[in-house]
């Protein structure tokens, strides 16, 4: 198992240089504006121009950079381990702008995880069990509509529904912990339950079909032969056989929002690392952009590592293959 | 019985009727879709309640089972009526030990504590000669092999001295000499336990090794029911004539072998009078008019077909008792 372990690791570590690699790549296939103009302000002298590109090595081809780069992510640079480089646009560590978002987004996905997943797996039981009728029929509506709607329609919508009118929740913008634990929370629940609402129904669907397909199994109905209550038959043998897909997709689900929440963050404004990656992009900062790649790459890599895990512990048929 | 589906009616079981003593074995024969499955289903209370129809009465030392509550029944399934199924892989759950199964089946219907369960899953398992059932009740169902799963099933249906036993199929998932092992075990425990068994299958070899009583079933319906020596010494129904004729046998060398032409009837869509006329050899003028009833002939057992009686024992005795080889 620790062998396991350890050679996952390694593989991980190949997969980030690889998307780092196809990154790089695509900044220099793009036809970009020239990031040593922008560091150089309104009216660049030459001189200014010349030594920006040669401290930014764009004077080199795209694989000198690269080589810089993976030496400093793995030697760490001026700015402490990784190191990440500096912003091509605001001249700010990236490394330090990275750990000052990143709380935002993992609070964010921590949030919107927990109420998806409880909330998902709870409307898929309920509809499993009673499908076909008005609760079954509702459940899946509403899954309809979460899975439809577009994100950025429901956050200004919940915005301006329970914000603005209602007066219920703090309006956007991120409030960390230290101003108080309830303050933060209400600038958070909102993005919470629209971030989370996509995800709620499809889990819900998936739940509900997965539960129902495993409802058919022969020892469902060995179950209820031994005299065990509907109760026990449906949640410790139903749900168990159910979850499994469930968890593999929650793993990625989770990962890929470390960069992804893009939409959800502008909406709100809240300023976490997906907002961070989609305003490097479009300035063409690649240092920054890089930067959440990476988190991103990473939070994916180990999410697979811990989902491949828990799903060797809940399913010991996979365990020696 | 009848199921209500999206495509009609399906009548499952019709005019049913047999009774079952402890230390009696009723093997219960026919082909897919005779309603043998069903019928059992219907004792263990584990059909859909809203899409079936059920007429008539189940007795249970004086109860009517169909007129419980779901609670009152699910405190009999499991702990006074048991049952096994066809493919015991399937039937295990693949992620819970097998000890852990039995352990709940303990556990549903009476209330004692984990570790004492888990001993007495041990020692059941252990009785249906799983070796080494300590180490093994810590397996996975993935890690037995199929007899043992079986046995383990049957260790589970067991757990608490249950009065009838009902086996379906239990040995068709499985290979030949593990067939003869299982069916051994089930006439044990039947003599151990004094329960009565109810073993359902379309493999006759079964039935004559063990069973004390035999009902025929064709299309939902009961054919023939009566003590075994009788039905496979003196059959009265071309059903069974059919059926036994079919059975190749190890003595006789035969060039082709002997089916019964045609298919199970569509229970959608029964035909009219007896189901099995369309196939029947020995069909005349009343038998697609008139359903037969199911009575007894003299001197014989109860079955369902409007040949006289001398008829189907002339029929018998210089026909079919002939080619089978039996002695009359």
């Amino acid at each position: 198992m620790l062998l396991y372990i350890a050679r996952r690791l390694i593989w991980t570590l190949v997969v980030i240089l690889a998307v780092v690699l196809v990154t790089f790549l695509v900044f220099f296939k793009l036809p970009n504006g020239d990031p040593a103009l922008r560091f150089c302000g309104k009216s660049p002298t030459e001189e200014c121009l010349s030594l920006t590109r040669h401290r930014l090595h764009l004077d080199k081809p795209f694989y000198v950079e690269f080589g810089y780069f993976v030496k400093n992510l793995v030697t760490g640079d001026e700015y402490g381990w990784p190191g990440l480089g500096y912003s091509y646009g605001t001249y700010v560590s990236v490394r330090e702008e990275v750990i000052q978002r990143a709380p935002r987004t993992l609070w964010l996905i921590a949030g919107a995880a927990t109420i998806w997943l409880l909330g998902g797996v709870a409307i898929g039981v309920l509809s499993a069990v009673k499908r076909r009728t008005l609760v079954d029929r509702f459940a899946m509506g509403f899954a309809l509509f979460g899975i439809s709607a577009p994100v950025f329609w429901l956050g200004l919508m919940a915005l301006f529904i329970v914000w603005k009118e209602l007066g219920l929740t703090g309006g956007s913008g991120y409030v960390p912990i230290s101003n108080g634990v309830l303050t933060w929370a209400s600038h958070l629940i909102l993005p919470w339950v629209v971030l989370s609402l996509l995800y709620m129904a499809i889990y819900a669907r998936l739940t509900r079909n997965n539960l129902l397909e495993t409802l058919g199994e022969d020892y469902i109905r060995t179950a209820r032969a031994k005299g065990l209550g509907e109760r026990d038959v449906i949640f410790k043998h139903g749900l168990r056989a159910s979850l499994t897909p469930i968890v593999t997709i929650f793993g990625l689900d989770i990962a890929l929002l470390v960069g992804g929440a893009i939409i959800t963050e502008s909406v709100f404004n809240i300023q976490g690392l997906g907002w961070l990656a989609f305003n490097g992009a479009i300035t063409q900062d690649l240092p920054t952009v890089l930067g959440v790649v990476i988190c991103t790459a990473t939070a994916v890599a180990l999410m697979n590592l811990i989902v491949d895990i828990v799903y060797a512990f809940l399913d010991p048929r996979v365990r020696y293959a | 019985m009848r199921f209500r589906t999206r495509d009609g009616i399906v009548r499952a079981v019709s005019e049913l009727s047999f009774s079952l003593r402890r230390g009696e074995t009723l093997g219960v024969v026919g082909e897919s879709g005779s309603g043998k499955s069903v019928t059992s289903l219907a004792i263990m209370g584990l059909l859909n309640r809203a899409t079936t129809d059920i007429d008539g009465e189940i007795l249970f030392e004086g109860t009517d089972l169909l007129r419980l509550s779901p609670s009152e029944l699910r405190k009999i399934r499991g702990r006074d009526v048991s049952m096994i199924f066809q493919d015991p892989f399937a039937s295990l759950h693949p992620m819970y030990r097998v000890g852990a199964q039995l352990a709940e089946a303990v556990r549903a219907h009476s209330d004692v504590s984990k570790s004492a369960a888990w001993d007495r899953a041990v020692e059941l398992l252990s009785a249906v000669g799983i070796p080494n059932a300590k180490g093994r009740a810590r397996d996975y169902p993935h890690q037995f092999s199929g007899g043992m799963r079986q046995r383990a099933m049957i260790a589970m249906a067991l757990v608490h001295n249950p009065d009838v036993l009902i086996a379906d199929e239990p040995t068709t998932a499985l290979d030949v000499t593990v067939q003869a092992q299982i069916v051994e075990l089930i006439d044990r425990v039947k003599r151990e336990f004094d329960i009565g068994v109810i073993l359902i299958t379309h493999d006759l070899g079964v039935i004559a090794e063990t069973a004390t009583h035999v009902m025929v079933m064709y299309g939902g319906r009961s054919m023939e029911y009566g003590p075994a020596h009788e039905v496979f010494n003196a059959a009265q129904h071309p059903y069974t004539w059919g059926l036994l004729e079919s059975m190749p046998t190890v003595e006789k060398r035969l060039d082709a072998l002997v089916p019964i032409e045609g298919s199970p009837p569509s229970l959608l869509h029964p035909p009219s009078g007896c189901p099995f006329h369309p196939r029947c050899k020995y069909r005349f003028e009343p038998c697609d008019k008139k359903v037969p009833p199911f009575v007894p002939i003299p001197g014989g057992h109860p079955d369902a077909c409007l040949l006289p009686a001398e008829r189907k024992r002339e029929v018998w005795a210089t026909q079919i008792s002939r080619e089978l080889g039996v002695v009359p």
